[in-house]
């Protein structure tokens, strides 16, 4: 593979989000620009907003959920930010970490040297079956959709795939789910910020205050294993296996490596982008790994100059328990067949050797489709500037990543981020 | 190879030309002289050497179960078909003996028991008929034989 080079460096010099959640008294406007405020705090020193050049919005289907399009100039105007220059980036649930890639070529080309990028998504105005077509859309709707397929259902397919291949059992997948509900209990703007534990005992307290029968779950295993509390979606995958429906926005200060210390003393440069896509899901040779998540991890570490191994810390795509185990192998994280024991042996943990989604990921911190890439470069942002608070991973983390995908891949989305001070 | 050229008038390699063959119970691909390759769905374009002058190619339908997943939360159209959490059904991913893969729902599996269902499973193609008038139209389905 050639080695792509960016033409100039870039930096984050700021990140912040909304808290993630079901707001019914908030439209994506309301959530952006509690993100675009919660940025303007996380800039260490001073910065004019005015100081923006362009932007950059990721956001899947505003048409479908809130029955707006034509939303990056919204976004713009609600920020005082019109009359710059406003796009929006749709790559279904990549659309944000597209758009994050996107400012970084727009500065990397010399164009500009300030650019905000944003992600948005409000999916809880539309009852569940509505998402679920909506979602859906993200998939080839001549050729897949009409076979019956979900997006539960096209990663429950590859589970399947990926269990006779490799021997993993449903059971395995739980870790994912419980790991990062640990993680996500720790993050005050996750959606389900609660770990599976603490849930099952709010399950047995409120059955007690209601007068109901208790359940008698011996732990939150036989928990998870309860039919009722942890109902099929699609085999093998569980409702604890998939990620929530989510409102949320995300927004992030991009600036040239030039002018990064004018912002902060502590930028986080962008050292790596890789962006691939991948045909239909019965199209490809291999069902048990996502081959445009290869290629975008390989064009990113070539242009970063580093391995897999060198990754400290990672916020990776787990839209479904089994899409964070197939992430980490296609990361080059651990071989392929291996994730799943790594996530058992709690390789993946906060203080194991490689901790992936130290946010909760989307499965705890929530899944607003067209904000969750750039909602992973504000983990990283705060896990490799040390100010992720409880969560935060011990000693010096000099290189993250983060990894976003879209639909069952056909599009995948990796970042290299490093801090050198 | 089991697949046969097709001699009838040459159909445009669509979506539309593909339900429209569906409709006459023919699942039909495409084929690339050059690279001796099928394609379903059918692709008018060759990925490998682009070439556009592709022919229609009848497959025979016998395939065999590479992935699937039994769905309790059903989309809206499969709810209208019956299906949901008190009726799960199967949709995988089929490779046929023609050396091609296709998404469609699986027939005469037992859904609420995923956990015995085997990848590997011998299948054949079917269609199936949904809605009324002109509403009417063949879904590609396969049936574990």
């Amino acid at each position: 593979m050639s080695k792509k080079k960016l033409n100039r460096g870039v930096a984050v010099v700021g990140a912040g989000m909304s808290k993630f959640g079901a707001f019914s008294d908030k439209s994506s406007r309301d959530l952006f620009v509690e993100a675009f405020q919660s940025m303007r705090k996380s800039v260490d020193k001073e910065f004019n907003p005015a100081d923006i050049e362009t932007i950059y919005i990721g956001n899947f289907s505003s048409d479908l959920f809130e029955a707006q399009s034509h939303t990056a100039p919204i976004m713009a105007d609600v920020a005082g930010l019109a009359p710059r220059p406003a796009v929006r980036i749709e790559d279904a649930c990549a659309s944000s970490g597209v758009a994050l890639r996107q400012g970084i070529l727009a500065i990397a080309s010399g164009l500009y040297d300030i650019a905000l990028v944003g992600g948005i998504e409000k999916m809880t105005n539309l009852p569940t079956a509505e998402v679920t077509d909506t979602l859906a859309a993200a998939a080839d709707t001549l050729f897949e959709v009409p076979a019956g397929f979900t997006f539960p259902g096209f990663y429950a397919a590859i589970a399947s795939a990926y269990m006779h291949k490799y021997g993993m059992q449903p059971e395995h997948l739980m870790n994912v789910a419980i790991k990062n509900h640990e993680n996500g209990a720790l993050n005050p703007n996750a959606q389900f910020g609660v770990t599976i534990p603490d849930w099952m005992q709010g399950r047995i307290a409120s059955a007690k205050k209601k007068g109901k029968p208790v359940p008698t779950w011996s732990d939150h295993w036989d928990y998870l294993h309860d039919a009722r509390a942890n109902p099929m979606i699609a085999w093998p995958l569980r409702l604890f296996d998939c990620s929530p429906i989510t409102d949320g926005a995300v927004a992030l200060l991009l600036v040239s490596e030039e002018i990064a210390n004018q912002f902060t003393d502590h930028p986080i440069h962008i050292i790596g982008s890789g962006q691939a896509s991948d045909v239909a899901l019965h199209d490809r040779d291999d069902l048990t790994s996502i081959a445009a998540a290869r290629l975008a991890s390989q064009e990113a570490y070539a242009m970063a100059g580093v391995t897999a191994d060198d990754i400290r810390v990672a916020e990776v795509h787990d839209c479904f328990t089994i899409a964070e185990i197939v992430a980490t192998e296609d990361l080059g994280f651990f071989a392929p067949g291996d994730g799943y024991k790594a996530a058992e042996d709690q390789v993946t943990a906060r203080d194991g050797a490689k901790p992936i989604n130290t946010s909760g990921g989307l499965k705890s911190k929530g899944h607003p489709v067209g904000a969750s890439g750039a909602g992973q470069a504000v983990e990283i942002f705060k896990q490799m500037r040390g100010l992720a608070d409880e969560r935060q991973v011990a000693g010096d983390i000099p290189l993250g990543l983060s990894h976003n995908v879209g639909g069952t891949g056909g599009t995948c989305v990796v970042h290299v981020y490093e801090r050198r001070n | 190879m089991t697949a046969t050229k097709s001699t009838t008038t040459k159909r445009a390699f669509t979506a539309a030309s593909f339900d429209q063959y569906l409709n006459e119970k023919k699942l039909m691909g495409s084929h690339c002289a050059n690279c001796d390759a099928n394609f379903l769905p059918p692709r008018a374009i060759c990925p490998d050497c682009y070439d556009d002058q592709l022919e229609w190619v009848e497959l025979d339908g016998k395939a065999k179960l590479a992935a699937f997943t039994s769905i309790y939360i059903a989309p809206t159209a499969m709810i209208n078909e019956g299906y949901g959490r008190d009726k799960p059904y199967v949709a995988g991913v089929v490779e046929l003996d023609d050396g091609v893969k296709i998404s469609a729902q699986i027939l005469g599996l037992d859904a609420a028991n995923p956990e015995e269902i085997k990848i590997g499973t011998p299948l054949q193609a079917e269609f199936i008929e949904r809605g009324e008038g002109d509403e009417k139209r063949t879904f590609l389905a396969f049936r574990a034989k």
